[in-house]
């Protein structure tokens, strides 16, 4: 978590966390060029892992530009450029989080171009959706750009940051839908929670941000709370923060535990 | 969990949140000056909490949401404010 001190990762072994998935994301201001991505992309793969495994923390990573950094399409198709020589790495798990920020053309053609990548080099799909007044919009056309590629299986792809208005279209195109607990935005755990219970469970995974903002690293584990105030089992809550992410991400060879 | 639970768990929270938002709308009234849509946003909003049904957050975020289609030109900014600028009638 580049964002992160190692509080946090002491914080999240205690809560019980056994893994780490860190996307590739936007860094708060724009990078001046591939270079940057590089130096990004060798720190996601190389010296992060080995500050989490110093808390007993596997930490694995996805790779893109981001869809904040895609509006300038010569800067996104140099770091797309970068990438396969990275895909390689033990801890890579797939592409992402690529998608759609403020719904634009070139936004939309870089999208194509990493869903391409991912189709090419046979690589899960981590997907972010844009935020606020914004998602609606974006998860649609996001939608429409993975189901119109043939070569895309839906179930190795997660729509990330869905809500009450965008939880069932994901799903109900066979999507893996990705919950985002933030303390203001996105979702809070009570109403990840109800988004759970009237979609139910199946192939929904639960995520917080750790990020440069204000995020919670420990909110997954506050949800398991909260399922757990409202009655719901054990094995419940196992289902839903453990056993699913697990399901997902075990379609990677990369994905192992100890 | 039953009704009775469910407003055991989260009344206070419900009732809290409730007042914050009366406090922001007099808070906003108060100032001076012209709103923008934001505000008309919010206005447009709040009678969907009195809907039937258990669908209400979703129907915010679909009133508060941007209902076109096509991808638009180019980005102006990095940012989303939380209510579509447009118009809706």
């Amino acid at each position: 978590m580049v964002s992160r001190t190692t509080a946090d990762y002491e914080a999240m072994r205690i809560a019980g966390c056994e893994a780490v998935c860190e996307p590739a994301f936007w860094a708060g201001f724009d990078r001046s060029s591939a270079a940057g991505f590089y130096d990004y992309f060798c720190q996601l793969t190389d010296y992060e892992p080995k500050r989490a495994a110093k808390f007993g923390l596997p930490h694995f990573c996805w790779l893109c530009i981001n869809p904040k950094e895609s509006e300038d399409m010569v800067l996104a198709r140099e770091v797309l450029a970068l990438i396969p020589t990275f895909l390689e790495r033990s801890n890579v798990l797939g592409i992402g989080e690529i998608g759609l920020n403020k719904n634009t053309r070139n936004e939309l053609a870089i999208l194509e171009e990493h869903v391409d990548l991912a189709a090419r080099f046979n690589q899960l799909i981590l997907v972010h959706t844009p935020h606020l007044e914004d998602k609606l919009k974006g998860t649609r056309l996001i939608l429409d750009v993975i189901k119109s590629d043939s070569r895309i299986q839906p179930e190795r792809v997660i729509i990330d940051h869905v809500e009450e208005h965008t939880v069932s279209m994901v799903l109900d195109a066979g999507f893996w839908a990705g919950i985002t607990l933030y303390p203001e935005s996105k979702a809070t755990p009570a109403r990840a929670v109800d988004m759970v219970e009237q979609a139910g469970m199946r192939n929904i995974w639960l995520n917080c941000a750790c990020d440069w903002g204000r995020s919670e690293p420990l909110a997954v584990p506050q949800t398991a709370l909260e399922m757990r105030r409202r009655g719901h089992s054990a094995e419940a809550v196992d289902h839903l923060i453990y056993g699913n992410p697990l399901r997902f991400l075990s379609q990677s060879p990369r994905f192992k535990l100890a | 969990m039953t009704r009775q639970q469910a407003l055991d768990l989260y009344f206070m929270d419900a009732r809290c949140k409730l007042i914050e938002l009366a406090a922001f709308l007099d808070r906003v009234e108060r100032s001076e000056g012209d709103a923008d849509f934001r505000l008309e946003a919010i206005r447009q909003a709040l009678p969907l909490l009195q809907a039937a049904g258990t669908e209400r957050a979703k129907a915010v975020l679909l009133s508060l949401s941007d209902p076109t289609q096509e991808p638009i030109p180019a980005a102006t900014g990095k940012g989303a404010c939380g209510a579509w600028p447009g118009i809706r009638e």
